[in-house]
């Protein structure tokens, strides 16, 4: 049996009704004073909320448990907990060993400090001694790939640098315990999948990771356990697969639930079948699936479908027109032969009309920006240099066909 | 973990201490031990406070000197040469330099450690360590300035032919009073802003009064000898008197004014220390 790293029992955390977001003036002590003389400060039930309630659970050695759920169910609140950020107000959590938590990317960054001075601080805020620092400095600005900027003040550089190098320090982190909040959720795709590799590796090297993220397919990729947390409580905890299925049911159950979805958007969600939002292939043949929700009945319907890249510039469209659709949540299933698209982000909007097109007197119901953006993960097969690699990403060779005798 | 390969042989549960998370008790302790663990943290800081401070400035660290020869002179003009206040029969400019060092330093310590927790809010609240660092660093990090601006009153004194003397061994006793001075009443602001942001527009009138309240300008002994304990209870009053005491060696050591100065600097430290353990616990929270 291996002995828990973490052991929680009865963890519980309140807080008073909107203290999490303000700081109070004296003023206002002085108004409740006044206003509420008999009351105690407000000790009212009513005024707490618990973020947590009751959280009992053990994380043993070497294992990486995945935290989900929706948002505010209190999963960075348990992060918060068990990295002595905040108290808890119940119960009582047992960590073994050095903690490290990574809440957020470039915590302690600042904006006047070098790049090489500010991996010093970054690391030395999130634990890391200074030997550790030195030792790896070179692995550290090797993996954020900004090397050329070290000496530039960290305000000449941009959102994206910053990111990678905010990663490079948190990836070199050696802590016997890291507990990671959905961190790596921004970042480009390419630097994304790096900083997934490297967890991969840190957990391998047996020690003990708690995470949390939306992403599903993160969790499968990295997570052998889940807690699934729901309104502070711990709804259910085991496989990873058993959770995740269970979660997925439930969201969809919570979407669907209601008669005829009354008080559902119109456009609740979209994936590419099985993939997520990533598409890993564009030559392949692929489907877009949209679930939508209309209020009334749809004839002669339009539903429009148009993708964006990151410059904001038309590079896909479809339109289909006479559509009849039914009242409640449905799927609406785009397939395409292949999607050959430069590898990058994309915008998707889609929308959908009532009794024709936008030409021919049809109603507009709603446009819809969907979320989450299309990531394109593809290798790029298009010109070299970016300036002249275009929109598509289609596969090319290049033959000598026929020689041509010059005439001299 | 400074080394991977070797810490895989060691059984992980031999060496690693249990932490146990609790909701806040009642009971304190002084945290040196952590404090200590997160001494290097504590040097990160100073040094970026250090570095930052004079950050896209046209001249720098000559501010740490300039300011307050600024003050020196209009003090020497208005109060020296205009109000003819007595200087213990020093030159005005060295009378009021010397109390102008402790005195900067207290201030511009304050200053910084009042705002240290609120524009530490972001690392506050995603990141663990002993939150007693961020006050500790910002009275820290104030001793470089407070040292540029000490050469500028060995100039002074080559300039004026004053010898050292022999009771400038006890200049660091002094510091130490304006450090620890500063850092228990640094403590208390800074919890307290973090939570009423009105002590920040408090803060510059508190100063001002406190160093009228202060022998910067004039000399303790104005203060009629049967109250001077009451001024002593001012603990910059005996942070001052002992500079200058030690630094132009002229008449008695201000013993009786130092001891209840350390005495009040030491109840301000403890309760500072108390109250902000305390308020530590929803600083997180709240900030």
């Amino acid at each position: 049996m291996r002995e828990a790293v973490i052991h929680a029992e009865g963890l519980g955390k309140r807080y008073r009704v909107g203290e999490r977001e303000r700081y109070f003036a004296l003023r206002d002590v002085l108004a409740r004073a006044f206003t509420a003389p008999f009351k105690r400060n407000g000790k009212r039930a009513e005024d707490y909320l618990w973020a947590l309630r009751d959280i009992s659970f053990d994380v043993h050695q070497g294992e990486v448990v995945g935290l989900i759920g929706r948002n505010g169910a209190g999963k960075t609140t348990l992060l918060k907990v068990l990295s002595r950020i905040t108290w808890p107000t119940a119960g009582f959590a047992e960590v073994r060993g050095l903690v490290g938590s990574l809440l957020e990317v470039g915590t302690g960054f600042h904006p006047e400090l070098t790049g090489r001075e500010n991996v010093y601080l970054n690391g030395a805020v999130l634990g890391m001694k200074k030997s550790d620092i030195q030792r790896k400095f070179d692995e550290i600005v090797a993996f954020s790939e900004v090397e050329r900027f070290l000496d530039t003040p960290l305000k000449h550089y941009s959102s994206g640098m910053q990111v990678r190098l905010a990663f490079a320090v948190a990836a070199h982190l050696e802590p016997e315990v890291l507990l990671v909040d959905e961190v790596l959720a921004v970042g480009d795709l390419q630097f994304q999948k790096k900083c997934l590799g490297k967890m991969e590796e840190v957990s391998k090297s047996g020690r003990t990771i708690l995470f949390v993220s939306h992403q599903m397919n993160q969790i499968r990729r990295l997570c052998e356990r889940v807690l699934w947390i729901d309104s502070g409580q711990i709804r259910e905890q085991g496989a990873t697969g058993e959770v995740i299925a269970a979660y997925e049911a439930a969201m969809m159950q919570a979407t669907q639930g209601s008669q005829n979805g009354a008080g559902l958007p119109l456009f609740m969600g979209w994936e590419l079948a099985g993939e997520g939002n990533i598409l890993q292939d564009g030559l392949k043949e692929t489907t877009l699936e949209f679930s939508i929700c209309p209020k009334e009945t749809i004839r002669r319907g339009h539903f429009g479908m148009h993708i964006y890249n990151d410059v904001g510039v038309l590079t896909a469209s479809w339109g289909f027109d006479d559509l009849s659709l039914d009242v409640g949540p449905q799927r609406l299933h785009l397939m395409l032969p292949y999607l050959p698209l430069r590898p990058g982000t994309y915008r998707i909007v889609c929308s959908l009309y009532n009794g024709g097109n936008n030409l021919t007197g049809g109603r507009l119901l709603e446009i819809w920006n969907a979320v989450p953006l299309l990531a394109v993960d593809t290798l790029p097969l298009s010109h070299q240099q970016d300036a002249w690699a275009g929109v598509l990403n289609i596969p090319a060779d290049l033959k000598i066909a026929t020689r041509v005798e010059s005439a001299t | 973990m400074s080394n991977l390969s070797a810490r895989a042989n060691t059984p992980l549960f031999a060496q690693t201490p249990v932490l146990r998370i609790t909701p806040p008790t009642r009971w304190w302790a002084l945290p040196f031990g952590e404090l200590w663990n997160y001494r290097e943290l504590l040097y990160f800081f100073v040094w970026r406070d250090v570095k930052v401070r004079y950050k896209q400035t046209a001249i720098g660290a000559a501010w740490a000197v300039l300011q307050p020869f600024l003050a020196m002179l209009v003090f020497t003009l208005f109060f020296g040469k205009l109000a003819h206040i007595p200087s213990e029969g020093l030159p005005y400019p060295v009378f009021s330099y010397s109390g102008l060092l402790p005195w900067m330093y207290f201030a511009a310590s304050l200053q910084t450690a009042t705002n240290t927790i609120v524009e530490n809010q972001r690392v506050i609240t995603k990141v663990y360590f002993p939150r007693l660092t961020l006050p500790l660093s910002s009275v820290l990090s104030g001793l470089v300035d407070f040292g540029i601006s000490f050469l500028m009153f060995v100039a002074m004194m080559i300039y004026y032919h004053m010898r050292p003397s022999i009771t400038m061994l006890w200049l660091p006793a002094f510091l130490l009073l304006a450090v620890l001075t500063a850092l228990g009443v640094g403590l208390w602001l800074s919890a307290m802003n973090a939570i009423y942001r009105d002590v920040r527009y408090v803060l510059p009138f508190l100063v001002q009064f406190w160093m009228f309240a202060s022998p910067v300008v004039y000399p303790a002994s104005l203060m009629p000898a049967k109250w001077r304990w009451v001024y002593g209870l001012n603990p910059m009053t005996g942070v001052i008197e002992g500079f200058r005491w030690s630094l132009a060696g002229r008449g008695d050591a201000p013993g009786h004014l130092i001891l209840v100065s350390s005495g009040v600097v030491l109840l301000v430290l403890l309760g500072g220390v108390a109250y902000f353990q305390r308020m530590e616990t929803t600083i997180a929270d709240v900030v």
